[in-house]
């Protein structure tokens, strides 16, 4: 429960998120990850303890080097965001549902896809009504 | 209705595609995507938005805008213009998000395929870069995402 928390603490942050999405694509150093943002390796540093403190990446030693990558948890999470994107998106979808059955009870769908003035359109419904 | 469920898949290095069935023909789901008093009833992304702008000029080389914003004062936009229509089974077009830095561009081709009395939807978009869809993907509509960021918080 709680590291679940925590990891949600550590994706609250678009730029740890953006850590990430990159080392999603593979392992990278400090200085590999930091290249891309306009910030110090410092703050870069900060960043990826968070995540490490929240299982969503792991280091190992390689000499001077310290490269991350992700951990399962970190790759779940990203999914869980994904997850989030994808719900967005549906809502969307849901609603546009609705939007075409609306225009299907006002007998639109069968219209013009331009009618070409306010009068035509209105004449069409009119004979649609007689219909 | 489990046959109008979406898919959003990534394609190679820097495509993204979406799909969604509509039980209405593709001259409907056309217009929902290009007139402005429609759009502004369903895209609208997590619930507690709205979109008081809804600009579009639905012609090539035309321009849109859209603008979002909830009740916390959260808001942002995305501009775009129209490479190519061919109503009611094709939109072309080219769109960033303001944030309010603009991103990368993001090149999206929108088609309407007749689906049996329906409509296959199909988006691709294309992205300059690998590492662009990344971050596009990582910030999930940054601020759009907010709400439902919290609400699944609350489920933990």
């Amino acid at each position: 429960m709680s590291s679940l928390n925590s990891s949600f603490a550590a994706l609250a942050d678009p730029t740890r998120r953006a850590l990430l999405s990159r080392l999603a694509r593979g392992e990278a150093t400090v200085m590999e990850l930091a290249k891309p943002f306009e910030m110090t390796q410092p703050a870069i540093s900060q960043h990826l303890k968070v995540l490490e403190e929240a299982g969503l990446i792991v280091q190992r030693v390689d000499g001077a080097k310290r490269p991350r990558r992700l951990a399962k948890a970190g790759i779940d999470a990203m999914d869980q965001w994904l997850a989030m994107l994808r719900k967005a998106l549906e809502k969307n979808y849901d609603r546009l549902d609705e939007v075409l059955a609306a225009m299907e009870a006002n007998g639109e769908t069968n219209k013009e896809t331009k009618p070409t003035t306010k009068t035509e359109s209105n004449k069409k419904r009119k004979k649609q009504r007689t219909l | 209705m489990t046959m109008t469920k979406m898919t959003l898949k990534t394609e190679g290095d820097i495509h993204i595609v979406v799909t969604r069935r509509f039980a209405a023909p593709p001259e409907a789901v056309y217009r929902a995507h290009t007139e402005p008093k429609l759009l502004q009833q369903w895209l609208l992304g997590p619930e507690g938005w709205t979109m008081p702008v809804c600009i579009n000029e639905a012609r090539p080389g035309g321009k849109f805008r859209y603008e979002w914003t909830n009740a916390k004062g959260g808001g942002f936009y995305i501009t775009g213009e129209f490479v190519e229509l061919q109503p009611p089974n094709k939109i072309v077009h080219i769109e960033r998000m303001h944030l309010p830095d603009p991103t990368p561009d993001n090149h999206v081709e929108t088609r309407f395929d007749p689906d049996g009395t329906g409509t296959l939807m199909t988006i691709r978009m294309t992205l300059p870069d690998a590492q662009t869809r990344a971050a596009m993907l990582a910030s999930g509509m940054e601020h759009g995402m907010e709400a439902s960021y919290v609400r699944l918080e609350n489920m933990i």
